[in-house]
Order: structure tokens, then C-alpha cells, then sequence
């Protein structure tokens, strides 16, 4: 599933990021790279965009962003800080 | 390793051409701490600039680093060397050397924050790859520590094979060993191996790299998720937003006003003062309503500028700005810009100076320009006087509904005209001329800190003195020429006139009263006769000024508005008989205040801000036809409904 489906509080590990486009190219260096850890922390009150946590930081994406990220979602207990 | 011995040669011929300074080139991420070394290294030295041909802010300082000259460049703040735009690739041109008129840094000193180490050093690995001698500066130490995390300096120099220093910058830890290490970049050791070329190789490099420096990672930012908590919520957050932006157009729009009349007032002893000592004639009428007055107009800003750039700055700093970009960043998404732009459109309410300043605080370049573009639409305090006038003048006092009165229908109507305006302008100007790139939307959240009040000092020195160099030379040019545009040719009024016949003799006889006649068959068909013409004119140093030059043209000896109001609604067009100001007309100047950009200091501070004359040329266009075929359709609508 991609990234923008992961519910807030969930977490994942990423598994692809689509095509070679530049939006593709710099979400990787951003540091959303196969095999990293991301969870979503929460949405913002109109419900986009979302902020995510990934190596040590915390990142807002857009939908729209999101939705190009594919995520392998790791089960509730797996997860730690 | 060919790489490397070139730059090896470079660097021997640079120390062979005597008295050449050293460039270093310092790189970072955004909130990697690199502004803070960079002020840390140069202290008020900086020369603030822009790159040829992009909107990139260009920022060098000289130091003395172990008794050799030393340039620091301060490079754009940026997450990756893969240019994705012009803008970025700006940095990847000037490091290659390309860019005209910018020497290549001989070395790199890159930035990094102790607590995002992971995320950090991928950006590092790019560094590392462009085989330039590099050295890796780890910021916020003490942070790491405060979350009880250990750095190994040593082991992480040794698993990047570049020299490190760990440092807490505002404090001065760590600068004395940075700046011994600095003044000598020939003796700086190199990677044995490049990192990794692809991103997931060099993600799996920093994550080997960031084990092997952090002897215990750091906990969770406890205090950030707590503060977070409550500032992110769906509903607190929502209010707390709210409640910071009322408070923050509260502050440049009524803190700034008794500072700005204070100014006004002081400029206007001046000129009195000036008066009195000098016998009457050209030279005193040159320094007191040209120059006096011109460097008024410049200073007069001021106190906007440092209360926006003092609050713009410490919210940005504290960290609060990422958190509110965040949460209207959906609303202004809707129209193609992200949400930065809400505090710079937010600001342009008080006056599109400081509003236009504030889009530094936008990323990405586009949105940026696209933000500089509209913000004259929104509407400033400069149009208030202009507004109450004709609705004082022209709009019956009637109540509408309850305490609702007709008069302050028509004001708010008006402000929301120039917001829609706005709304409409971004949304087609992203969809046709600054179409984006794709650029894809990301913000970091960085933890919130107490910034240091020297930095924070720094910066707002550093925009308001950007302004008056930049934009206030540019200014008081205009203010001086407009001056001579009403005050020239001089000649002397025929004497059976009053004193304040003479004054509108002297308005109809200038340069200014010239163009206003020469521009009356084309502003005919919106109802504007050569006065309005006249007013139109002067109006460009500041929207209110039309005002004055109206009184002055009505021949009022005084500027008392409720003459003027009297005045306006008396005058009659000689050839006619029928009032200048018809419904139509008057509707209609209301509606070409709303959009045309009356405003020069705007248009300099829009060539300070996009480093060209293009964009305010387009800007003063763009709006001027709108305001032309708005104000046109209001003169034919309003007729018709009134025949």
C-alpha cells in the first residue's frame, strides 16, 4: 500500500519510491529510502498534510507526495520509538 | 583520485598567488545550524547579495582564521545536491565553478545536527562525493547530550575519513579547535572510497556511519512532542494559529503606527526647521519636499520592517512557523501556494513591504515569486485613506442592517475584492507563467529551541538593512523625481490669484499636471477627468499622497478632509456641467485602488527581493490592466444600473 493510506500512530517500513521522476529523486534524498522505518504521527486539521517520522526527524508530506511512497505497514507491536 | 589532485593543484596555486583569500564553501540542510556558524565565523560581515539570474539569496563574509584571509560563502540551505530546479542548481553550478563572476570555494565545511545524524549524513555523502577537501562541522551537541545521546567524534571522522568538529554554535564550544582546523584545508584528510552514488547505497553508508559516531542515540525530543501535543491539535492548534496571526497583524499594523506617525512628524519639524533657516526658493523646496521628504518615505517603514522581521524571525527560530505552515498548508495548497505564504499575505494586509519581505521565509522559489506577485492585491493601510475619503464623500451614512451600516459594507466589500483578487491571481499565475516543476511539497518540523537573542538581532538587522540599501535608494530616487515632476517648470502664477489658486495654478502648470491632461482621453471611458489624472501620478510614491494632491488641486490652503469631501462633490465639469463624480466614477476608483499597484516602494522592494526589473515590470502591468478592465466594467455596470 503507499504511504498516504498508513493510518496516524502506524508505521511502516518503506518499500519502494515510483519512477525516476525528480519528486521520486528527492524524496529518496529527503531519506525515504526501501528498508527505512516511517510512522505517521498525525495529520494537520484539515486533514493534509501529514507529518511523518523518519531517521531521527520529523517531515510533512502532502497526499499527493505520499502516495508515490509504497510501504510494507509493520504490525502494531513491532513498532518502537 | 584524479579529482582530488586537481583540487590539490588549486589549492597550491591558491596559496602561491599572494594575498588571495581562501574560500570556503559552507553547506547544510535547513535548522542544521549552518546560519548560526556562519554568523559565528564572520560576525556582521556578511555582504548579502543575489546569484545572477535567480532569486537566490547570495551571502558571503570575510574572517581571519588563523592569520589567512578567509572567505565564508554562505550556500542555500538545501537536502540534497541533485538539483531539481534553477534555483537549486545554483549551488551545484557555483561548486563546479560556473557561475560567472563567483569563484568556486577551494574547500567545503558542511554542517549537521548531532540529533538527526541519520537524515544528516546523507546529504554529507553528497558532499563527500564532489572530491573537494571537506570537513564536517556536527552542530547542537549539547542537545544530543540534553537527550542523552554520546557523539564519538573521532570514530566518526575516521568512518567518513574527513576531519570533524563537534560544536554548539550560539555558545561558542568547539569554534577555537573549527577555526585552527579551518585555516588549513590543504592538510584535511580525504575518503579513502566515495560514498555510495545511488541514494539507497548511500542510505545504508550513513546508517554504518551514524552507528559507529553515536556511542548511545539520542532519546526522543520529549519537551517538542509535548509542546506538540497541544499545538498540532485538531482544535487548539486551529485556535492557537488563529489567535498568533491576529496578534501578529495587530502588531505590524497598530505597534508600528505611533512609531511611523512619530517619523512622519520628525520629518515634517525638519522641513520646518529647514524652512526657517533658509531663504525661500528652489534649494530649500529641493531639500525640504524632495529629499527631506524622500528619506522620510525610506525611514518611515522601518519600524514595520524590524517589528515583522523581530516577530517573523523569533517564530521561524522557536520553530513555530514550520508548525504553522503546517497546519494552513491545505487551505493555501488549494490555490497552488504553500502555507508560508499565508504570513506573507497576512502581513500585506498592513502594507506589502514588509509582506513581500516576509516571503523569504517560503522555500521554494516558484511559490515564492508567485506570493510576490499577488501580495500588492491584498489590501494595505496605504489604501484606507484613499477609501474613506470617497466613501465618506460619495456613500450615503444609512443602515443597512441593525448597527451595519452601507459605508463600512462598501469598505469590506473592497477588502475582500483585493483578497478573491489575490486568490484568483495566484491560482492562474501558477497554472500559466510559474508553472511549477513538479517540485514536490516537504517541511521539516524542527524541535523548538530558545533562539539566541544575538542571532535573532543579527537577522533583523540584516533584512532592515538590506531594505535601506537595497529598496530605500531606489525610493527616494523616485520620491525626488516625482518632486520635480509637480514642482517643475517654475514659473510665476499670474498675481490677481489667492494663494490657494496659485497652488492648483502651479499643480495644473507642472509635469505632473501635463501628463494628467495627456492621459485623460485614455483614463476618459473609467470616468477619471486630468485631476484624477493628476492624482494618479503622484499617487505612485504612496496610494495616500493622492489625497494631498487632490486638496492641493481643489485649491484647499488646508488639508482638512472634510473640505475635500465638499470640494469633490462640488466640482463640475466645465464642458458638461454635470458632476466629476458620478456614481460611476467614484465606484470606479474605488475599484482601480483595489488592484492597479500604486505603490513604487512596492515595485522596489519587488526588484530587491527577485534580484530584476522583470517581475516588478510584470507586477506593475499585470495590474494595471486589471485594475484598467475592472474599473472599467464597474464605470459601464454601475451606469446601467443607475440609467
Amino acid at each position: 500500500m503507499n504511504l498516504a493510506r498508513l493510518p496516524v500512530g502506524g508505521a511502516a517500513v518503506i518499500e519502494a519510491v515510483a519512477d525516476g521522476s525528480p519528486v521520486a529523486l528527492r524524496l529518496l534524498d529527503l531519506g525515504f529510502v526501501p528498508g527505512t522505518e516511517v510512522r505517521a504521527l498525525r495529520r494537520a486539521p484539515l486533514g493534509d498534510p501529514t507529518l511523518y517520522e523518519l531517521r531521527g526527524t520529523q517531515l510533512c508530506l502532502r497526499r499527493s507526495e505520499a502516495e508515490r511512497i509504497q510501504v510494507r505497514p509493520l504490525p502494531a507491536r513491532e513498532t518502537n520509538g | 583520485m584524479s579529482q582530488a589532485l586537481a583540487a590539490d593543484e588549486s589549492l597550491d596555486s591558491a596559496a602561491g598567488a599572494a594575498g588571495r583569500a581562501l574560500r570556503l564553501g559552507l553547506l547544510g540542510s535547513p535548522n542544521s545550524g549552518k546560519t548560526t556558524l556562519f554568523n559565528a565565523l564572520t560576525g556582521l560581515r556578511a555582504r548579502v547579495g543575489n546569484y545572477p539570474g535567480v532569486t537566490v539569496e547570495r551571502r558571503e563574509g570575510e574572517a581571519e582564521i588563523d592569520g589567512r584571509r578567509v572567505v565564508v560563502i554562505d550556500l542555500p540551505g538545501t537536502y540534497s545536491l541533485d538539483p531539481i530546479s534553477p534555483d537549486e542548481a545554483i549551488v551545484a553550478r557555483l561548486l563546479a565553478g560556473k557561475v560567472a563572476g563567483v569563484a568556486p570555494p577551494d574547500a567545503l565545511v558542511v554542517t549537521a545536527d548531532a540529533c538527526t545524524l541519520r537524515r544528516s549524513l546523507l546529504f554529507v555523502g553528497q558532499v563527500l562525493r564532489l572530491g573537494l577537501p571537506s570537513c564536517l562541522v556536527v552542530t547542537m551537541v549539547d542537545e544530543l547530550h540534553a537527550r542523552g545521546g554520546r557523539l564519538d567524534p573521532e570514530g566518526l571522522s575516521a568512518a567518513l575519513g574527513v576531519p570533524v568538529v563537534g560544536v554548539v554554535g550560539h555558545r561558542g564550544l568547539g569554534l577555537t579547535e573549527l577555526r585552527r582546523l579551518l585555516g588549513h584545508p590543504e592538510s584535511w584528510s580525504r575518503p579513502v572510497v566515495p560514498p555510495p552514488a545511488d541514494a539507497v547505497g548511500r542510505a545504508g553508508w550513513a546508517d554504518s556511519v551514524a552507528a559507529r559516531a553515536l556511542t548511545t542515540p539520542p532519546g526522543r525530543e520529549l519537551r517538542t512532542a509535548r509542546i506538540d501535543r497541544v499545538v498540532l491539535h485538531p482544535l487548539v492548534g486551529t485556535l492557537l494559529f488563529a489567535a498568533v496571526m491576529v496578534t501578529f497583524f495587530q502588531l505590524i499594523f497598530a505597534w508600528a503606527e505611533p512609531a511611523m506617525n512619530a517619523i512622519d512628524a520628525a520629518v515634517g519639524a525638519a522641513q520646518g526647521a529647514l524652512r526657517s533657516l533658509l531663504p525661500p526658493g528652489l534649494l530649500v523646496d529641493f531639500l525640504a519636499d524632495g529629499l527631506l521628504a524622500g528619506v522620510g518615505s525610506v525611514i518611515v517603514f522601518l519600524p514595520q520592517i524590524l517589528i515583522l522581521f523581530s516577530v517573523l524571525y523569533l517564530l521561524e527560530d522557536v520553530g513555530y512557523m514550520a508548525r504553522a505552515a503546517f497546519v494552513v498548508d491545505r487551505a493555501m495548497g488549494r490555490i497552488g501556494l504553500e502555507g508560508r505564504a499565508f504570513v506573507a499575505l497576512l502581513s500585506s494586509y498592513a502594507c506589502a513591504v514588509p509582506g513581500i519581505m516576509a516571503t523569504r521565509t517560503i522555500p521554494s522559489p516558484r511559490n515564492r515569486l508567485v506570493t510576490i506577485l499577488v501580495a500588492p492585491l491584498m489590501t494595505c493601510s496605504a489604501r484606507l485613506p484613499v477609501y474613506a475619503l470617497l466613501i465618506g464623500a460619495f456613500v450615503p451614512a444609512r443602515r443597512v442592517l441593525g448597527p451595519i451600516g452601507l459605508q463600512g459594507l462598501v469598505l469590506l466589500g473592497l477588502y475582500l475584492l483585493g483578497a478573491a483578487a489575490a486568490v484568483v491571481a495566484a491560482a492562474v499565475l501558477k497554472r500559466t507563467l510559474i508553472r511549477g516543476e513538479g517540485l514536490p511539497f516537504y517541511l521539516e518540523l524542527p524541535p523548538y529551541r530558545v533562539p539566541p537573542l544575538r542571532l535573532l538581532a543579527h537577522q533583523v538587522w540584516g533584512a532592515a538593512s538590506a531594505f535601506l540599501r537595497r529598496a530605500g535608494t531606489i525610493i527616494l530616487s523616485v520620491t525626488v523625481v516625482l518632486w520635480v515632476l509637480l514642482s517643475f517648470p517654475r514659473s510665476e502664477p499670474p498675481a490677481e490669484l489667492s494663494k490657494g489658486a496659485a497652488a492648483r495654478w502651479h499643480v495644473e502648470q507642472s509635469i505632473a499636471g501635463r501628463i494628467g491632461h495627456a492621459i485623460e482621453p485614455a483614463i476618459a471611458p473609467l470616468g477619471f477627468d486630468w485631476k484624477i489624472g493628476v492624482g494618479l501620478v503622484a499617487s505612485l510614491a504612496a496610494r495616500e499622497v493622492i489625497v494631498a494632491t487632490l486638496a492641493q488641486i481643489y485649491a484647499l490652503s488646508d488639508e482638512d478632509e472634510g473640505s475635500l469631501r465638499g470640494a469633490l462633490r462640488a466640482d463640475v465639469d466645465p464642458r458638461t456641467g454635470s458632476p466629476v463624480f458620478t456614481p460611476p466614477t467614484v465606484a470606479a476608483l474605488l475599484v482601480f485602488f483595489v488592484f492597479a499597484l500604486q505603490c513604487m516602494s512596492t515595485l522596489a522592494v519587488m526588484r530587491r527581493e527577485t534580484n530584476s526589473w522583470r517581475w516588478p515590470a510584470f507586477a506593475f502591468g499585470y495590474l494595471l490592466a486589471l485594475a484598467y478592465a475592472a474599473s472599467f466594467s464597474t464605470h459601464r455596470l454601475v451606469s446601467w444600473l443607475g440609467s
